[in-house]
Protein backbone atom coordinates (compact mmCIF):
# COMPACT_ATOMS: atom_id res chain seq x y z
CA UNK A 1 0.00 0.00 0.00
CA UNK A 2 2.80 2.45 1.16
CA UNK A 3 6.36 1.84 -0.50
CA UNK A 4 9.34 4.34 0.78
CA UNK A 5 12.74 4.28 -0.81
CA UNK A 6 15.85 6.30 0.37
CA UNK A 7 14.01 8.82 1.49
CA UNK A 8 15.84 12.09 2.91
CA UNK A 9 15.45 15.12 4.60
CA UNK A 10 17.37 18.40 5.84
CA UNK A 11 16.09 20.89 7.78
CA UNK A 12 18.68 23.61 6.99
CA UNK A 13 21.46 21.70 6.39
CA UNK A 14 20.63 19.19 9.29
CA UNK A 15 19.93 15.96 8.30
CA UNK A 16 16.72 14.75 10.02
CA UNK A 17 15.75 11.25 7.59
CA UNK A 18 18.60 9.60 6.02
CA UNK A 19 17.49 7.15 3.56
CA UNK A 20 14.26 5.52 4.92
CA UNK A 21 13.13 2.45 3.46
CA UNK A 22 9.70 1.32 4.66
CA UNK A 23 6.90 -0.49 3.00
CA UNK A 24 3.10 -0.84 4.58
CA UNK A 25 1.24 -3.50 3.48
CA UNK A 26 -2.79 -2.68 3.22
CA UNK A 27 -4.35 -3.60 6.09
CA UNK A 28 -1.64 -3.25 8.19
CA UNK A 29 -0.88 -1.03 11.60
CA UNK A 30 2.71 0.05 11.46
CA UNK A 31 3.49 2.24 14.65
CA UNK A 32 6.66 4.72 14.86
CA UNK A 33 8.53 5.54 17.79
CA UNK A 34 11.76 7.32 18.78
CA UNK A 35 12.75 9.63 20.93
CA UNK A 36 11.91 13.46 19.96
CA UNK A 37 14.17 14.90 16.81
CA UNK A 38 14.55 11.39 16.32
CA UNK A 39 12.30 12.09 12.44
CA UNK A 40 9.72 10.16 13.12
CA UNK A 41 6.93 12.73 12.78
CA UNK A 42 9.08 14.38 9.45
CA UNK A 43 9.00 11.06 8.36
CA UNK A 44 4.81 10.70 8.44
CA UNK A 45 4.79 14.65 7.08
CA UNK A 46 7.02 13.45 4.36
CA UNK A 47 4.50 10.71 3.05
CA UNK A 48 1.64 12.88 2.69
CA UNK A 49 4.24 15.46 1.66
CA UNK A 50 3.21 18.08 3.76
CA UNK A 51 7.06 18.11 4.22
CA UNK A 52 8.99 18.43 0.72
CA UNK A 53 11.73 15.80 1.23
CA UNK A 54 15.11 16.23 -0.19
CA UNK A 55 14.91 13.01 -2.46
CA UNK A 56 13.76 9.65 -2.09
CA UNK A 57 10.12 7.65 -4.27
CA UNK A 58 6.93 7.40 -2.73
CA UNK A 59 4.29 5.27 -3.33
CA UNK A 60 0.61 4.70 -2.12
CA UNK A 61 -1.91 2.39 -3.89
CA UNK A 62 -1.08 3.99 -7.75
CA UNK A 63 0.24 7.11 -7.30
CA UNK A 64 4.36 7.71 -7.46
CA UNK A 65 6.08 10.90 -6.05
CA UNK A 66 9.30 11.04 -7.20
CA UNK A 67 11.20 13.46 -4.55
CA UNK A 68 14.33 13.42 -6.65
CA UNK A 69 12.52 15.78 -8.88
CA UNK A 70 10.93 19.39 -7.75
CA UNK A 71 7.45 18.62 -5.98
CA UNK A 72 5.91 21.72 -7.93
CA UNK A 73 5.97 20.23 -11.08
CA UNK A 74 3.97 16.98 -9.49
CA UNK A 75 1.32 19.64 -8.34
CA UNK A 76 -1.71 17.32 -9.33
CA UNK A 77 -0.23 13.80 -7.78
CA UNK A 78 0.70 15.26 -4.64
CA UNK A 79 -3.17 16.95 -4.45
CA UNK A 80 -4.61 13.53 -5.56
CA UNK A 81 -2.12 11.44 -3.26
CA UNK A 82 -3.34 13.35 -0.33
CA UNK A 83 -6.71 12.55 -1.26
CA UNK A 84 -6.08 9.06 -0.41
CA UNK A 85 -4.07 9.19 2.74
CA UNK A 86 -6.17 10.62 5.67
CA UNK A 87 -4.10 12.53 8.25
CA UNK A 88 -4.60 13.27 11.92
CA UNK A 89 -2.81 15.85 13.80
CA UNK A 90 -0.91 16.42 16.99
CA UNK A 91 -3.30 19.61 17.44
CA UNK A 92 -6.37 18.53 15.55
CA UNK A 93 -6.26 21.48 13.30
CA UNK A 94 -10.06 21.87 12.93
CA UNK A 95 -11.30 24.44 10.80
CA UNK A 96 -12.40 26.23 13.81
CA UNK A 97 -15.33 28.50 11.79
CA UNK A 98 -17.05 25.41 10.81
CA UNK A 99 -19.19 23.15 12.97
CA UNK A 100 -18.27 19.83 13.66
CA UNK A 101 -19.91 18.26 10.06
CA UNK A 102 -19.13 21.23 8.40
CA UNK A 103 -15.49 20.11 9.20
CA UNK A 104 -16.06 16.52 8.09
CA UNK A 105 -17.95 17.35 5.07
CA UNK A 106 -15.46 19.76 3.90
CA UNK A 107 -13.14 17.23 1.83
CA UNK A 108 -16.01 15.28 0.20
CA UNK A 109 -18.15 18.27 -0.41
CA UNK A 110 -15.28 20.64 -1.35
CA UNK A 111 -12.50 18.68 -3.34
CA UNK A 112 -14.23 15.41 -4.51
CA UNK A 113 -17.35 17.19 -4.84
CA UNK A 114 -19.28 14.82 -3.66
CA UNK A 115 -23.22 15.89 -3.23
CA UNK A 116 -23.73 17.46 -0.28
CA UNK A 117 -26.70 15.75 0.84
CA UNK A 118 -24.99 12.08 0.77
CA UNK A 119 -21.83 13.72 2.21
CA UNK A 120 -23.94 14.97 5.14
CA UNK A 121 -25.39 11.44 5.99
CA UNK A 122 -22.02 9.80 5.87
CA UNK A 123 -20.72 13.04 8.01
CA UNK A 124 -23.71 11.81 10.62
CA UNK A 125 -22.74 8.23 10.36
CA UNK A 126 -19.09 8.92 11.09
CA UNK A 127 -19.52 11.55 13.99
CA UNK A 128 -21.55 8.70 15.59
CA UNK A 129 -18.51 6.20 15.07
CA UNK A 130 -16.52 8.10 16.65
CA UNK A 131 -19.16 8.57 19.72
CA UNK A 132 -20.22 11.91 18.84
CA UNK A 133 -23.67 12.11 17.95
CA UNK A 134 -25.53 15.00 18.50
CA UNK A 135 -22.54 16.90 18.71
CA UNK A 136 -22.82 17.69 14.44
CA UNK A 137 -23.28 21.32 15.51
CA UNK A 138 -21.07 22.25 17.56
CA UNK A 139 -17.99 24.17 17.03
CA UNK A 140 -14.75 23.09 17.47
CA UNK A 141 -14.36 25.78 20.42
CA UNK A 142 -17.18 24.08 22.31
CA UNK A 143 -15.61 20.81 22.28
CA UNK A 144 -13.26 19.21 24.61
CA UNK A 145 -9.48 17.98 23.17
CA UNK A 146 -10.30 14.35 22.88
CA UNK A 147 -13.83 15.02 21.07
CA UNK A 148 -12.17 17.73 18.80
CA UNK A 149 -9.46 14.76 17.88
CA UNK A 150 -11.97 12.56 17.14
CA UNK A 151 -13.96 14.73 14.58
CA UNK A 152 -10.39 15.65 12.91
CA UNK A 153 -10.38 11.20 12.56
CA UNK A 154 -13.90 11.43 11.15
CA UNK A 155 -13.22 14.17 9.24
CA UNK A 156 -9.83 12.29 7.37
CA UNK A 157 -12.22 8.91 7.26
CA UNK A 158 -14.67 10.93 5.27
CA UNK A 159 -12.50 11.46 2.11
CA UNK A 160 -12.60 7.49 1.84
CA UNK A 161 -8.77 7.11 2.32
CA UNK A 162 -6.73 4.04 1.87
CA UNK A 163 -4.30 5.08 4.18
CA UNK A 164 -4.43 6.94 7.60
CA UNK A 165 -1.88 8.64 8.98
CA UNK A 166 -1.80 9.84 12.72
CA UNK A 167 0.89 12.34 13.79
CA UNK A 168 1.18 12.05 17.70
CA UNK A 169 -2.68 11.82 18.38
CA UNK A 170 -2.84 12.09 22.40
CA UNK A 171 0.24 14.20 22.95
CA UNK A 172 -1.99 17.34 22.94
CA UNK A 173 -4.33 16.41 24.92
CA UNK A 174 -5.21 16.13 28.94
CA UNK A 175 -4.63 12.58 30.25
CA UNK A 176 -7.84 12.28 31.12
CA UNK A 177 -8.96 12.13 27.48
CA UNK A 178 -6.59 9.92 26.03
CA UNK A 179 -8.05 7.06 26.63
CA UNK A 180 -11.40 7.77 24.01
CA UNK A 181 -9.08 9.16 21.28
CA UNK A 182 -7.14 5.87 21.61
CA UNK A 183 -10.07 3.43 21.62
CA UNK A 184 -11.31 4.99 19.02
CA UNK A 185 -8.25 4.42 16.66
CA UNK A 186 -8.29 0.88 17.93
CA UNK A 187 -11.48 0.73 16.59
CA UNK A 188 -10.06 1.12 13.27
CA UNK A 189 -7.01 -0.81 13.23
CA UNK A 190 -10.09 -4.10 14.17
CA UNK A 191 -11.73 -2.71 10.84
CA UNK A 192 -8.21 -3.68 8.99
CA UNK A 193 -7.29 -0.33 7.86
CA UNK A 194 -4.31 0.51 6.92
CA UNK A 195 -2.62 2.86 9.02
CA UNK A 196 0.74 4.43 9.81
CA UNK A 197 0.87 5.81 13.96
CA UNK A 198 3.26 7.96 15.33
CA UNK A 199 3.37 7.65 18.77
CA UNK A 200 4.61 8.23 22.61
CA UNK A 201 2.07 5.47 23.95
CA UNK A 202 3.69 2.39 24.34
CA UNK A 203 1.23 0.16 26.15
CA UNK A 204 -1.43 1.05 22.98
CA UNK A 205 1.23 1.19 20.36
CA UNK A 206 1.94 -2.44 21.81
CA UNK A 207 -1.51 -3.90 21.56
CA UNK A 208 -2.61 -2.14 18.57
CA UNK A 209 0.48 -2.26 15.96
CA UNK A 210 1.11 -5.25 13.57
CA UNK A 211 4.53 -3.99 13.54
CA UNK A 212 6.77 -1.55 15.20
CA UNK A 213 9.47 0.21 13.74
CA UNK A 214 12.32 1.89 16.28
CA UNK A 215 13.66 5.58 14.73
CA UNK A 216 16.83 7.30 16.08
CA UNK A 217 19.23 10.05 14.14
CA UNK A 218 16.69 9.60 10.66
CA UNK A 219 17.83 6.04 10.69
CA UNK A 220 15.55 2.84 11.56
CA UNK A 221 17.58 1.02 14.01
CA UNK A 222 15.17 -1.96 14.34
CA UNK A 223 11.49 -3.39 13.57
CA UNK A 224 9.62 -6.21 14.03
CA UNK A 225 6.41 -7.67 15.37
CA UNK A 226 4.83 -5.65 18.36
CA UNK A 227 5.70 -7.86 21.47
CA UNK A 228 8.68 -9.22 19.87
CA UNK A 229 10.52 -5.44 19.37
CA UNK A 230 8.57 -4.42 23.42
CA UNK A 231 9.73 -7.14 24.91
CA UNK A 232 12.88 -8.60 23.69
CA UNK A 233 14.47 -5.07 22.05
CA UNK A 234 17.98 -6.45 20.30
CA UNK A 235 19.38 -3.24 19.56
CA UNK A 236 20.92 -0.99 22.42
CA UNK A 237 19.57 2.22 21.52
CA UNK A 238 16.13 0.40 21.28
CA UNK A 239 16.80 -1.33 25.07
CA UNK A 240 17.43 1.79 26.37
CA UNK A 241 14.56 4.20 24.47
CA UNK A 242 12.24 1.69 26.16
CA UNK A 243 13.65 1.37 29.63
CA UNK A 244 12.65 5.06 29.63
CA UNK A 245 8.34 3.60 29.56
CA UNK A 246 6.78 1.53 32.03
CA UNK A 247 4.57 -0.64 29.84
CA UNK A 248 2.36 -2.01 32.95
CA UNK A 249 0.11 1.28 33.13
CA UNK A 250 -2.08 0.39 30.44
CA UNK B 1 -31.64 84.25 13.69
CA UNK B 2 -32.11 80.62 15.11
CA UNK B 3 -35.15 80.35 12.41
CA UNK B 4 -33.89 81.50 9.83
CA UNK B 5 -30.48 79.34 9.76
CA UNK B 6 -33.07 76.15 10.57
CA UNK B 7 -34.81 77.61 7.37
CA UNK B 8 -31.46 77.83 5.38
CA UNK B 9 -30.41 74.09 6.50
CA UNK B 10 -34.25 72.70 4.94
CA UNK B 11 -33.50 74.30 1.88
CA UNK B 12 -30.18 73.57 1.16
CA UNK B 13 -30.95 69.98 2.06
CA UNK B 14 -31.75 68.88 -1.43
CA UNK B 15 -28.32 70.22 -2.60
CA UNK B 16 -26.69 68.79 0.65
CA UNK B 17 -28.26 65.26 -0.23
CA UNK B 18 -27.34 65.23 -4.02
CA UNK B 19 -24.05 66.07 -2.36
CA UNK B 20 -23.32 63.47 -0.21
CA UNK B 21 -24.92 60.89 -3.15
CA UNK B 22 -21.56 61.62 -4.62
CA UNK B 23 -19.99 60.98 -1.14
CA UNK B 24 -21.48 57.36 -0.95
CA UNK B 25 -20.32 56.78 -4.50
CA UNK B 26 -16.70 57.79 -3.58
CA UNK B 27 -16.81 55.83 -0.33
CA UNK B 28 -18.62 52.90 -1.83
CA UNK B 29 -16.38 52.99 -4.82
CA UNK B 30 -13.07 53.46 -2.91
CA UNK B 31 -13.83 50.49 -0.46
CA UNK B 32 -14.81 48.14 -3.03
CA UNK B 33 -11.87 48.90 -5.61
CA UNK B 34 -9.44 49.49 -2.62
CA UNK B 35 -10.33 46.12 -1.46
CA UNK B 36 -10.25 44.12 -4.47
CA UNK B 37 -6.02 45.90 -4.91
CA UNK B 38 -5.45 45.20 -1.49
CA UNK B 39 -6.15 41.92 -1.65
CA UNK B 40 -4.30 41.56 -4.65
CA UNK B 41 -0.94 43.41 -3.07
CA UNK B 42 -1.78 41.29 -0.17
CA UNK B 43 -1.09 37.85 -1.64
CA UNK B 44 1.36 39.44 -4.00
CA UNK B 45 3.08 40.50 -1.17
CA UNK B 46 2.80 36.82 0.75
CA UNK B 47 3.30 34.60 -1.85
CA UNK B 48 4.74 36.40 -5.16
CA UNK B 49 8.02 35.88 -6.87
CA UNK B 50 10.55 38.44 -5.28
CA UNK B 51 10.54 40.71 -7.58
CA UNK B 52 6.09 41.25 -7.28
CA UNK B 53 6.79 41.17 -3.35
CA UNK B 54 8.84 44.39 -3.85
CA UNK B 55 6.59 46.08 -6.10
CA UNK B 56 3.84 45.53 -3.53
CA UNK B 57 5.93 46.69 -0.70
CA UNK B 58 6.93 49.83 -2.98
CA UNK B 59 3.24 50.58 -3.72
CA UNK B 60 2.34 50.78 -0.14
CA UNK B 61 5.13 52.68 1.16
CA UNK B 62 4.24 55.09 -1.31
CA UNK B 63 0.88 55.35 -1.56
CA UNK B 64 0.77 55.59 2.41
CA UNK B 65 3.64 57.33 2.80
CA UNK B 66 2.05 60.29 0.74
CA UNK B 67 -0.57 62.54 1.19
CA UNK B 68 -3.74 61.70 -0.28
CA UNK B 69 -4.10 65.34 -1.38
CA UNK B 70 -1.21 65.44 -3.01
CA UNK B 71 -1.87 62.09 -4.95
CA UNK B 72 -5.49 63.38 -6.01
CA UNK B 73 -3.64 66.65 -7.24
CA UNK B 74 -1.58 64.38 -9.17
CA UNK B 75 -3.67 62.66 -10.66
CA UNK B 76 -6.28 64.87 -11.46
CA UNK B 77 -4.21 68.21 -12.32
CA UNK B 78 -1.12 66.22 -13.32
CA UNK B 79 -2.17 63.33 -15.65
CA UNK B 80 -3.45 65.94 -18.34
CA UNK B 81 0.46 66.97 -18.59
CA UNK B 82 1.01 63.65 -19.99
CA UNK B 83 -2.07 63.26 -22.57
CA UNK B 84 -4.40 61.52 -19.48
CA UNK B 85 -7.26 63.51 -19.24
CA UNK B 86 -9.91 62.15 -16.26
CA UNK B 87 -13.01 63.49 -15.04
CA UNK B 88 -13.42 64.84 -11.55
CA UNK B 89 -14.65 61.79 -10.48
CA UNK B 90 -12.95 59.28 -11.91
CA UNK B 91 -9.80 60.72 -10.83
CA UNK B 92 -11.28 61.06 -7.31
CA UNK B 93 -12.38 57.43 -7.22
CA UNK B 94 -9.10 56.15 -8.97
CA UNK B 95 -6.98 58.06 -5.94
CA UNK B 96 -8.79 56.69 -3.92
CA UNK B 97 -8.80 53.37 -4.67
CA UNK B 98 -5.16 53.57 -4.95
CA UNK B 99 -5.04 55.15 -1.38
CA UNK B 100 -7.33 52.50 -0.06
CA UNK B 101 -5.33 49.52 -1.57
CA UNK B 102 -2.46 50.23 0.26
CA UNK B 103 -3.92 50.63 3.24
CA UNK B 104 -6.36 47.41 3.26
CA UNK B 105 -3.33 45.73 1.78
CA UNK B 106 -1.18 45.51 4.72
CA UNK B 107 -4.76 44.83 6.88
CA UNK B 108 -5.54 41.35 4.91
CA UNK B 109 -1.61 40.33 4.57
CA UNK B 110 -1.17 40.77 8.84
CA UNK B 111 -4.76 38.47 9.24
CA UNK B 112 -3.96 36.10 6.61
CA UNK B 113 -0.26 35.54 7.76
CA UNK B 114 -1.46 35.44 11.41
CA UNK B 115 -3.42 32.12 10.46
CA UNK B 116 -1.75 29.30 11.89
CA UNK B 117 0.50 27.40 9.62
CA UNK B 118 -1.54 24.43 10.99
CA UNK B 119 -4.95 25.30 8.65
CA UNK B 120 -2.80 24.90 5.35
CA UNK B 121 -1.79 21.92 6.65
CA UNK B 122 -5.38 20.61 7.11
CA UNK B 123 -6.70 21.62 3.88
CA UNK B 124 -3.74 20.55 2.30
CA UNK B 125 -4.17 17.03 3.95
CA UNK B 126 -8.13 16.43 2.63
CA UNK B 127 -6.54 17.43 -0.80
CA UNK B 128 -7.28 20.75 -1.44
CA UNK B 129 -5.19 23.87 -3.41
CA UNK B 130 -4.17 26.69 -2.31
CA UNK B 131 -6.82 29.01 -3.86
CA UNK B 132 -9.20 26.90 -2.16
CA UNK B 133 -7.51 26.78 1.21
CA UNK B 134 -7.25 30.67 1.36
CA UNK B 135 -10.99 31.26 -0.04
CA UNK B 136 -12.94 28.31 2.19
CA UNK B 137 -10.33 28.20 5.23
CA UNK B 138 -8.23 30.96 5.76
CA UNK B 139 -9.79 34.39 4.72
CA UNK B 140 -13.15 33.25 7.01
CA UNK B 141 -10.56 33.14 9.73
CA UNK B 142 -8.71 36.42 8.37
CA UNK B 143 -11.66 38.32 8.68
CA UNK B 144 -12.08 38.17 12.53
CA UNK B 145 -8.57 40.34 12.71
CA UNK B 146 -9.23 42.14 9.62
CA UNK B 147 -12.64 43.38 10.28
CA UNK B 148 -11.83 46.48 13.18
CA UNK B 149 -8.64 48.08 11.26
CA UNK B 150 -10.61 47.36 7.47
CA UNK B 151 -13.75 49.30 9.29
CA UNK B 152 -11.37 52.15 10.35
CA UNK B 153 -9.69 52.62 7.49
CA UNK B 154 -13.32 52.98 5.42
CA UNK B 155 -14.32 55.52 8.07
CA UNK B 156 -11.40 57.39 7.65
CA UNK B 157 -12.00 57.01 3.96
CA UNK B 158 -15.91 58.40 4.20
CA UNK B 159 -14.09 61.21 5.98
CA UNK B 160 -11.39 61.58 3.71
CA UNK B 161 -13.84 62.03 0.63
CA UNK B 162 -14.10 65.49 1.40
CA UNK B 163 -10.66 66.25 -0.25
CA UNK B 164 -12.47 65.63 -3.48
CA UNK B 165 -13.61 69.04 -2.74
CA UNK B 166 -10.49 69.96 -3.84
CA UNK B 167 -10.41 68.43 -7.51
CA UNK B 168 -13.90 69.85 -8.75
CA UNK B 169 -16.59 67.08 -7.11
CA UNK B 170 -19.43 68.38 -6.65
CA UNK B 171 -19.68 66.01 -3.04
CA UNK B 172 -21.13 66.91 0.54
CA UNK B 173 -18.43 69.41 1.31
CA UNK B 174 -18.27 71.04 -1.93
CA UNK B 175 -22.14 71.64 -1.61
CA UNK B 176 -21.88 72.88 1.78
CA UNK B 177 -18.84 75.23 0.44
CA UNK B 178 -21.01 76.28 -2.48
CA UNK B 179 -24.31 77.46 -0.11
CA UNK B 180 -22.05 79.16 2.27
CA UNK B 181 -20.36 81.32 -0.49
CA UNK B 182 -23.93 82.13 -1.70
CA UNK B 183 -25.63 82.82 1.88
CA UNK B 184 -22.84 83.77 4.33
CA UNK B 185 -24.29 81.27 6.53
CA UNK B 186 -20.82 79.48 7.52
CA UNK B 187 -21.50 77.51 10.63
CA UNK B 188 -25.07 76.12 10.02
CA UNK B 189 -23.72 74.91 6.11
CA UNK B 190 -20.84 73.51 7.66
CA UNK B 191 -22.10 72.02 10.75
CA UNK B 192 -25.10 70.54 8.59
CA UNK B 193 -22.53 68.84 6.26
CA UNK B 194 -20.74 67.54 9.65
CA UNK B 195 -23.78 65.87 11.01
CA UNK B 196 -24.51 63.83 7.71
CA UNK B 197 -21.03 62.92 7.64
CA UNK B 198 -21.50 61.45 11.02
CA UNK B 199 -25.00 59.70 10.27
CA UNK B 200 -22.63 58.05 7.30
CA UNK B 201 -19.90 57.45 9.63
CA UNK B 202 -22.10 55.80 12.18
CA UNK B 203 -24.28 53.35 9.47
CA UNK B 204 -20.42 51.85 8.60
CA UNK B 205 -19.85 51.68 11.90
CA UNK B 206 -23.12 49.59 12.79
CA UNK B 207 -22.89 47.63 9.54
CA UNK B 208 -19.05 46.43 10.54
CA UNK B 209 -19.95 45.76 14.15
CA UNK B 210 -23.23 43.77 12.73
CA UNK B 211 -20.48 41.81 10.79
CA UNK B 212 -17.79 41.05 13.18
CA UNK B 213 -20.69 39.34 15.42
CA UNK B 214 -21.46 37.49 12.55
CA UNK B 215 -18.44 36.27 11.85
CA UNK B 216 -16.81 35.94 15.34
CA UNK B 217 -20.32 33.37 16.24
CA UNK B 218 -18.03 30.09 16.52
CA UNK B 219 -15.90 32.10 18.90
CA UNK B 220 -18.84 31.90 21.33
CA UNK B 221 -17.96 29.68 24.16
CA UNK B 222 -20.84 27.94 25.92
CA UNK B 223 -18.98 25.58 27.76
Amino acid sequence: MISVRNLRKAFKGQAVLNGIDLDVAAGEVLVIIGPSGSGKTTLLRCINLLEEPNGGQITVGNIHIDADQPLKAQHGLVRKLRQHVGFVFQNFNLFPHRTALENVIEGPVQVKKEPRAQAIERARALLAKVGLSGKEDAYPKRLSGGEQQRVAIARALAMQPDVLLFDEPTSALDPELVAEVLATIRGLAEEKRTMVIVTHEMGFARDVANRVIFIDGGVIVEQGKAKALFDFPQQARTRQFLSRFSLSDS
Amino acid sequence: MMENSLQLALDSLPFLLKGTLWTVVLSLGGMFFGLLLGFALALLRLYGYWPLQWLSRIYVSFFRGTPLLVQLFMIYYGLPQLGIQLEPLAAALIGFSLNMGAYTSEILRAAIASIDRGQWEAAASIGMGRMQTLYRAILPQAARTALPPLGNSFISLVKDTALAATIQVPELFRQAQLITARTFEIFTMYLAAALIYWVLASTLAYFQARLEARVNRHEQDFR
